[in-house]
């Protein structure tokens, strides 16, 4: 099975978004990848196009942790930002999350299965409004990426013709 | 709003049993007896859930001579469904692209992935690159 295949989102309860998916890495790794700047800003970017110019972590319980995204093309910008509750290296992580008028509370659990490991993230939201809120930005960003694939292959069909590749 | 909508619907299918009369309407039109019969609760209350499910248009009543019927809603389906991908696809990506940083950090650390040895974990490097 490829590894894109054990994705799963779900939402098992009124408040809550759960996804999962396993990562053919320990998990001290992907701890890593999910806590230090310079990784964060490498694969933490959404769809297609968004740079990640604003990563501060402050890693310690209560430290403040802070994302800021921008489209390249388009200028557009978005940012979220919120404190650690819960920091245990490498199997588990709590922080707050506050985007626009939302609030959540993401726990990350890392854990080892086989050669593999599992990250699980589990966003509860204060409200049902929010989490549908949440769920609706992703809606609206999936359309995004629908569109910037086709701005690539039009790219790509241009640059083809043009004999740059 | 889009997000009240959704709301709505939401919390329509928030409900097990109500999930699963949408489940079986999947399947084709169905009458309120029908569609009673699996669960041991009263008609009274199945009533109730299928108004619920009607007021976030999930479903719709049809008549076919004296029976009622009931029916999905496609529409609403397709919308919790684009709903859902969208949020998917958005991780999707990212997960992807974490997969890539992943390996490229393994091949830096030089790890083998043959080795059958447990993780590092006591020990501290530096990662001064």
């Amino acid at each position: 099975m490829k590894l894109s295949d054990t994705f799963k989102v779900t939402t098992p309860g009124d408040l809550e978004i759960v996804m999962a998916r396993d990562f053919d890495a320990p998990p001290d790794m992907i701890f890593d990848a999910l806590t230090k700047p310079e990784l964060v800003r490498r694969w933490l970017l959404g769809p297609e196009g968004w740079i990640m110019p604003v990563c501060e972590i402050d890693l310690r319980v209560g430290g403040a942790w802070r994302y800021g995204w921008r489209n390249e093309e388009s200028g557009c910008e978005f940012g979220m930002h919120g404190e650690y509750r819960e920091i245990n290296r490498p199997g588990r992580i709590v922080h707050t999350e506050f985007f626009g008028e939302g609030e959540s509370l993401v726990t990350s659990s890392i854990a080892a299965k086989g050669e593999t490991t599992t990250l699980t993230m589990t966003m509860r939201f204060a409200s049902r409004a929010e989490r549908d809120a949440a769920l609706e930005t992703g809606m609206a960003d999936g359309v995004a990426v629908s569109y910037d694939r086709l701005e690539e292959t039009l790219a790509s069909t241009a640059s083809v013709k043009g004999g740059i590749e | 709003m889009v997000v009240d909508h959704l709301s709505v619907t939401f919390a329509a299918l928030s409900d097990p049993t109500r999930r699963s009369i949408v489940a079986r309407l999947t399947a084709g039109p169905a009458t309120v007896m029908e569609l009673a019969a699996p669960f041991s609760i009263s008609q009274q209350a199945i009533s109730k859930h299928l108004a619920y499910l009607e007021n976030a248009h999930l479903i719709e009543r049809q008549r076919a001579g004296r029976q009622n019927y009931c029916a999905i809603k496609p529409d609403t389906i397709r919308e919790v469904a684009d709903w859902a991908e969208g949020y998917r696809r958005i991780w999707e990506n990212n997960f992807q692209r974490l997969d890539a940083l992943l390996a490229e950090m393994k091949s830096e650390k030089k790890l083998s992935p043959k080795s059958a040895k447990p993780a590092v974990k006591k020990r501290k490097e530096h990662e001064t690159q």
